[in-house]
């Protein structure tokens, strides 16, 4: 019994995704990925999770619909993109491969990632990029078109995270509040304007220096290029460059 | 600031029979012992003491001696010498008081409340030296019912992954950076020479403990450090941590200075930085959110790893648990008050959780009534301390046991209570290479393999004397049990009837 009808074109498969129940859809997933396809278009998503998951190498899933939480969880290789909304935990743990997303994204989204890049076109929940990590060359990297809810980058030990606010009127400022709580690695560029309180103790802000502005432009420009916009446009703007104060936030709390 | 703290400990060295060779002055991390050349004698500044014995069992000549200060305060029963240098020590500092090891307050041992049954004239003790004797202990989900082909008469059923231990005894969680390399390789190769796992904790698999892959637990918690596809993979078990005995609720905070180098590469962050495990896992708020890790293990490693979920044994441990199974766990894991830790605060270890022989029972309970009891196996940890107390466990409901401590204590800990300092002299809970060389991992291996093997034919032991020959049939057969000095209230939930009964 298979709702799917893998045709297979110059190593692209389209498949069904209908009412099939989660371990089902992942399971012809993991399948259809492993004869050396590029591509594998889904449709009809619905609410199926872990989509990407368990996939170890660098193929490209397209997702037509809405798919469930915790897509791309612990992703290792491959390129998803979603046109529509992704949910909750988008990206969790992920190590490598890439989510790009035509809408919003749900809350967590990528959280403790440690290597990878998500990009966004809409807004996110809260808590996104929570614990992110990086080490040597791997250092995960979240762009965000619209705005974030509270918590944004809580606990962010590495990694770059963007917040553009492309969605906030001229002259408002973000909403987002404890930015970057507990943060004590990585950094944040944000592109508008936020007050001192809506910053978590352990955070500074600075001015974009001309490394910051390098690896900014790269990211804006690769985030351009996914939801076809002007990367100069979007430049053309005041940032702040958000980072941690202390490298051990909780080093001074403990009596031996 | 002048420190008002008394030293804990009194160092004698008998200068008879002291003959200045330094040893103690190169074994002692804690700056006690010294050598002063315009004396030409070694002294010792025994404020900085620990108690950990270290210099006491490598003093060739048995010159020294470590004794409690007993600090004969006036007697106060409310304000006892710990109450007062504790207040002490954060006069002095303005801190969290953290410590290391489990909860070592007087809370009953219920362990040493029950007693075990034996068989006389009605039903014959077997012996263990010449019958056939099974302690071998299958984890995983079991089916609700099995089915078999009626003419090959083979199983039909297909059976959820199962993992077998050649006893029910487990090692627990201990991360790489807690304890040192050494002592993870000791834990490893002892597993593999017994046929039972180690647990990696939660701080990223060394690439040099992979080949170990087939006894090894993987620990996913809320700092998700090193977790990886290859990580998740590596092990037979990915274990879920939500709590820990020593300090339920809390989170963990390795200090920067144990964020070596090797320790930054495994865990994958940069060196030097705290790595601070919130105190929940952001994904999950809910049953529903544990599922939904579970399942993300299982879709990451196809279905064929158990995943196992450890928490903190507390008040309303029971209808946790059945949450957890619901939630698709394959084995629960619960750690008790007494369960120990490198490093937590101590307020926290000392009153918080409950004893996991309540825990224990209360859930076995709970999950037999719910007829979900065959679906996750039963892990419990927290104080183990002898073949006595996992034969007991056993009878109470559980499937194996963990043990933490004691496997430290095999390899020469002494329960000092130092290990968040980084400074153990017996080189186990530390990163300083000129200390966890001091563990040689084939020697901690064959003292740990050596325990097993012992406690393997204790409990063998024990088992014949009730006339049983397999462990299974000892398994949640509370009848094995008595309790001695129990209120009605303790037994009822224990399960068990008082002794004479």
């Amino acid at each position: 019994m298979t709702h799917t009808s893998d045709q297979v074109t110059n190593r692209i498969k389209d498949m069904d995704a209908g009412v099939l129940h989660t371990r089902e859809l992942n399971a012809l997933l993991k399948n259809a990925t492993a004869d050396g396809t590029d591509k594998v278009i889904l449709h009809n998503v619905c609410g199926q999770r872990y989509i990407g998951t368990g996939i170890s190498k660098p193929v490209t899933i397209e997702v037509n619909g809405t798919p469930g939480n915790d897509l791309g969880s612990f992703l290792n290789g491959p390129t998803i993109i979603v046109h529509g909304n992704a949910q909750d935990g988008c990206g969790n743990t992920m190590n490598e491969g890439e989510i790009i997303v035509h809408g919003h994204a749900g809350d967590i989204t990528g959280l403790s990632a440690r290597g990878g890049r998500i990009f966004i076109r809409e807004g996110v929940g809260y808590r996104a990029g929570i614990h992110m990590k990086e080490y040597g060359d791997k250092k995960p990297v979240i762009v965000i078109g619209g705005s974030a809810q509270d918590f944004f980058g809580e606990y962010m030990a590495g990694g770059i995270m963007v917040l553009l606010g492309l969605n906030i009127q001229k002259g408002d400022k973000h909403n987002t509040r404890y930015v970057g709580t507990g943060m004590h690695g990585g950094v944040i560029y944000l592109r508008g304007k936020i007050d001192a309180d809506q910053l978590g103790k352990e955070v500074g802000s600075a001015e974009l220096d001309q490394d910051d502005q390098r690896i900014l432009k790269e990211l804006v420009e690769q985030f351009s290029a996914y939801f076809d916009l002007d990367a100069y446009r979007i430049m053309n703007h005041d940032f702040t460059k958000l980072f941690p104060l202390y490298l051990r936030p909780y080093g001074r709390l403990y009596a031996y | 600031m002048k420190t008002y703290l008394p030293s804990m400990f009194i160092v004698e060295r008998d200068s008879d029979r002291c003959i200045q060779c330094k040893v103690c002055v190169n074994q002692c991390s804690f700056n006690v012992h010294s050598f002063d050349a315009s004396e030409n004698a070694v002294v010792s500044d025994e404020k900085n003491c620990v108690g950990c014995h270290r210099c006491v069992v490598f003093c060739p000549t048995g010159a020294l001696n470590i004794r409690r200060n007993t600090l004969d305060y006036r007697d106060n029963y409310n304000w006892r010498p710990e109450n007062i240098e504790d207040i002490l020590k954060q006069a002095e500092t303005g801190g969290v008081l953290l410590t290391g090891m489990g909860n070592d307050k007087a809370y009953r041992v219920y362990w040493d409340h029950m007693v075990l049954n034996a068989s006389q004239v009605t039903n014959p003790s077997i012996d263990p030296l010449r019958e056939p004797m099974e302690l071998v202990t299958y984890l995983g989900r079991k089916p609700d019912r099995i089915e078999f082909d009626s003419h090959t008469h083979k199983l039909t059923t297909v059976m959820p992954p199962q993992v077998r231990l050649s006893l029910p005894v487990m090692f627990s969680a201990m991360s790489y950076g807690a304890v040192s390399l050494n002592v993870q390789k000791s834990l490893a190769k002892a597993a593999e020479q017994t046929g039972t796992f180690w647990n990696t904790g939660e701080g990223g698999l060394h690439s040099s403990l992979y080949k170990y892959a087939a006894n090894t637990i993987v620990q996913v918690a809320s700092g998700r450090f090193g977790v990886h596809s290859d990580y998740l993979n590596a092990g037979r078990i990915v274990e879920i941590k939500i709590g820990q005995g020593a300090k339920p609720g809390i989170g963990g905070h390795l200090p920067g200075e144990k964020v070596t180098a090797e320790v930054s590469h495994t865990r994958m962050i940069p060196r030097g930085t705290d790595a601070l495990s919130p105190a929940p896992q952001h994904d999950i708020y809910s049953i529903e959110d544990l599922s939904q890790l579970i399942y993300a293990i299982k879709e990451a490693t196809n279905y064929e790893k158990l995943v196992s979920v450890k928490i903190a044994a507390v008040h309303n441990s029971a209808a946790i648990a059945s949450g957890i199974v619901r939630a698709g766990a394959d084995m629960i894991v619960i750690d008790g008050l007494r369960g120990s830790t490198g490093a937590a605060p101590k307020i926290i270890r000392d009153n918080v959780g409950i004893p996991i022989e309540m825990a224990l029972a209360a859930v076995d309970t709970r999950l037999r009534e719910e007829n979900i009891r065959n679906q996750a196996s039963l892990v419990i940890a927290g104080g183990i301390r002898n073949s006595g107390d996992i034969a007991k466990a056993i009878a109470l409901g559980a499937d194996a046991v963990y043990i933490g401590t004691a496997a430290l204590m095999a390899l020469g800990c002494t329960a000092c209570q130092q290990c968040h300092t980084g400074k153990c002299a017996w080189g186990i809970c530390t990163s300083d290479l000129a200390l966890t060389k001091r563990i040689n991992p084939e020697i901690g291996a064959r003292r740990l393999s050596n325990l097993l093997r012992s406690w393997a034919i204790e409990l063998k032991d024990i088992l014949g004397g009730m006339g049983i020959n397999a462990l299974e049939s000892l398994r949640g057969n509370r009848l094995h049990l008595r309790g001695v000095d129990l209120s009605d209230t303790e037994m009822k939930i224990l399960g068990i009837r008082p002794i004479g009964a």
